[in-house]
């Protein structure tokens, strides 16, 4: 294999990583807090990347037509949207079930998705259509051999890569990090200390469904095409890479989300077989490592049984 | 109580005296189709042309009965499909079908209605299996099949100068089969599959298959897929910088996949067996019917069949009567019926014998007749070329 094929396929990976590390970490961090599994985080990026392509719409009929202006305000009203709609799903479904059984969260939730998805496809017009998601980043492309280096990719993967950083300064530098470090250390010992445990507990659901959303506008982008079932296996995918990583780390999520995305990648291409069972592999492989580290690769110093 | 149970009684003798009313007898007939999900075009243009036929059967004084039509989604999904069908085929009040969009679906039912009896018209699925993989009385098909569309792709595709081909197919019956078939056909005309590749029919990424296929350096990419991922590998083939011609089956043939790729759709080739609408015998009394009705979607690539399917079973009750045997007796001898699709013969399978294919390029953001294109003139010229 030449090397700019190789350089094609680490690029494809790397972004692929991106997007899976920006969802896993909203899965580890509603553990994190709340020790529960939040299935709607999938179609919360769904409904994100519509509200963002909405915004596309509103800005074309109103004639603004910089494309900065609009990357800006699409990002700006699907994380803001999505920060607030996970806050509301905190607060008016999970919180309440806080001390039922951790099964009923989780059917909750899975339940709240596909109606998030249903509304999707039957109310957006024409939502059971794919989409043709604009590009607003310029699309300059340097090709290198069989290497074709984009600007648009290079651009969304330092995007993903500011998020990631973002989140990571907010958790161990400041002073909300340490609150939500506190909680998801020990509730209990956290409230005696003067934490607003509810106020943390929606700061977290907000964080973490603004890095969806964020990661289904830089997945339109990326391939131009959104649809109503898109957050479906990316929600599949970024649950199984918060586990791989250690459910409740941040940096084991984004490394399950790098890992899963190579594991697709050599699944493809390296394999003998047909691509189709790409996922078949991907999937095998997680299932191997579960098996061998119970608690993922970075696991929490106290593991908890999910 | 008593209240209640008067009111009951009411509703009862009400719905008595409305039946006695009305001098014909209601017969009713199914509709399947995809009606939700990434093909639900397909499926809404075919039940408005479908609801046409009856319609206009029920506009008819002469028509002896009064037809229901039933209408069941199957979201192009097997599992969903064989529930519907058994659900329809299990109503004894319903006489026949027009069912079946997706390959995959139709594939899964045809031992349904064969294990309930009940007789079905397919209107727009593919795969040859459905007719021809049985022995079953009860399915037959106006559309033809997708042998036919790949044979003169392989000869159209060749004759254009693509030589070395990459095949991109879904891995469900209906992309197996394309890509069976192409193949074969490929190779009887000197051209060669350098890489095969199948992929899942909910599939986002296509990166890694498409970066192999750029190292290969092909002439042109087989796609045997249905509309959602053929926009996804084609926009990300650009992103790639590939610049092989994309060619494509009756699978893409609709106006969700102009509106989802916008300007990149532009030189896609794709072939549907079958004339277009308004070159049909019927096309403009059918196009002219159905603007009348003023339905939401447009009719789409299947609509024709759809009402050619529908029509053929009212015309099969309105002389056997309301009878499941009878009608799929009846079916199995059509022979040179006429209908707004051409004549319609079916051979021992229930098969309809449809001889044209028609090849299309889209231009301009619309699916153009290849022979009418511009690009069949020489102003315009194909990918990679």
């Amino acid at each position: 294999m030449d090397a700019g094929l190789l350089a094609q396929f680490v690029a494809n990976g790397l972004m692929l990583g991106m997007m899976y590390a920006l969802v896993a970490v909203g899965f580890t961090l509603f553990f994190g807090v709340l020790d529960i599994i939040k299935f709607s985080h999938g179609d919360v990026l769904t409904v994100g990347t519509f509200a963002g392509f909405s915004t596309y719409l509103g800005l074309q009929a109103l004639g603004a037509a910089n494309p900065w202006v609009q990357v800006a305000a699409v990002l700006l009203v699907a994380t803001g949207s999505m920060a607030i709609l996970g806050a509301l799903i905190a607060k008016y479904l999970v919180m309440p079930l806080k001390s039922a059984p951790p099964l009923n969260i989780l059917l909750v939730t899975l339940m709240l998705g596909t109606v998030l998805r249903e509304c999707v496809r039957l109310f957006f017009p024409d939502g059971a259509n794919p989409k043709r998601f604009p590009r607003l980043l310029p699309d300059d492309a340097v090709a290198l051999g069989n290497f074709n280096l984009r600007l648009d990719s290079v651009l969304l993967f330092l995007a993903g890569l500011a998020v990631i950083v973002a989140i990571h300064v907010l958790i161990n530098r400041t002073k909300l990090g340490l609150a939500i470090r506190a909680v998801a250390q020990d509730e209990e010992t956290a409230k005696t200390m003067g934490i607003n445990f509810t106020a943390i507990v929606l700061v977290t659901f907000a964080v973490g469904s603004a890095a969806a959303a964020f990661a289904g506008v830089m997945n339109g982008l990326y391939y131009s095409e959104i649809n109503f079932g898109m957050g479906l296996l990316l929600g599949v995918i970024g649950f199984s890479a918060a586990i791989v990583g250690g459910l409740g780390n941040i940096y084991g999520a984004i490394l399950g989300g790098f890992l899963f995305a190579a594991l697709q990648t050599v699944g493809a291409v390296a394999l003998p077989f047909a691509s189709a069972y790409k996922d078949v592999f991907a999937f095998a492989v997680v299932i191997a490592i579960m098996a061998w580290r119970p608690t993922g690769l970075i696991a929490e110093k106290t593991s908890e049984r999910v | 109580m008593s209240f209640a149970r008067t009111l009951l009684a009411a509703v009862a003798l009400a719905l008595i005296a409305g039946g006695a009313a009305a001098q014909k007898k209601e017969v009713k007939v199914v509709f399947i189709g995809p009606l939700t999900g990434g093909v639900s075009v397909n499926g809404l243009g075919g039940r408005n042309s479908a609801d046409l036929a009856v319609r206009l059967r029920n506009a008819d004084p002469k028509a002896k009965y009064k037809y229901e039509m039933v209408v069941l989604d199957d979201e192009c999904k097997p599992n969903v499909g064989v529930q519907v069908a058994t659900k329809a085929a299990s109503d004894r009040s319903i006489i026949a079908g027009a069912t079946h969009y997706c390959s995959a679906v139709a594939i899964g039912t045809v031992d349904t209605y064969h294990k309930f009896g009940l007789p079905i018209v397919v209107w727009g699925a593919v795969l040859p299996d459905i007719t021809y993989g049985n022995d079953y009385k009860e399915i037959h098909r106006v559309n033809g099949t997708m042998i036919n569309q790949n044979q003169v792709n392989a000869a159209f595709s060749t004759g254009q100068g693509f030589k070395k081909f990459a095949v991109i197919h879904d891995t469900t019956d209906y992309g197996k089969g394309h890509n069976k078939y192409f193949s074969e056909n490929l190779a009887k005309h000197g051209g060669t599959i350098v890489g095969t590749f199948g992929v899942t029919a909910d599939q986002q990424d296509f990166n890694a298959e498409l970066t192999q296929i750029k190292s290969l350096n092909v002439d042109a990419i087989y796609f045997g897929g249905l509309t959602p991922i053929g926009v996804r590998i084609r926009s990300q083939m650009e992103k790639l910088g590939i610049k092989g011609q994309f060619v494509g089956t009756s699978g893409i043939v609709s106006d969700a996949f102009i509106e989802g790729l916008g300007p990149l759709a532009e030189g896609a080739l794709a072939f549907r067996e079958g004339a277009p609408v308004e070159k049909l015998p019927g096309g403009q009394f059918f196009m002219q019917k159905y603007a009348e009705a003023k339905y939401a979607e447009a009719p789409e690539a299947y609509g024709a069949f759809a009402f050619a399917a529908m029509n053929l079973i009212l015309d099969t009750i309105e002389r056997v009567g309301p009878d499941r045997r009878k009608v799929r007796d009846a079916l199995n001898k059509v022979n040179n019926a006429d209908s707004i699709v051409g004549k319609i013969t079916f051979d021992d399978h229930g098969q309809n014998t449809v001889a044209a294919i028609t090849k299309y390029v889209v231009q301009d953001g619309k699916w153009v007749v290849w022979e009418d294109s511009e690009y069949a003139a020489g102003k315009r010229k194909l990918a990679g070329k």
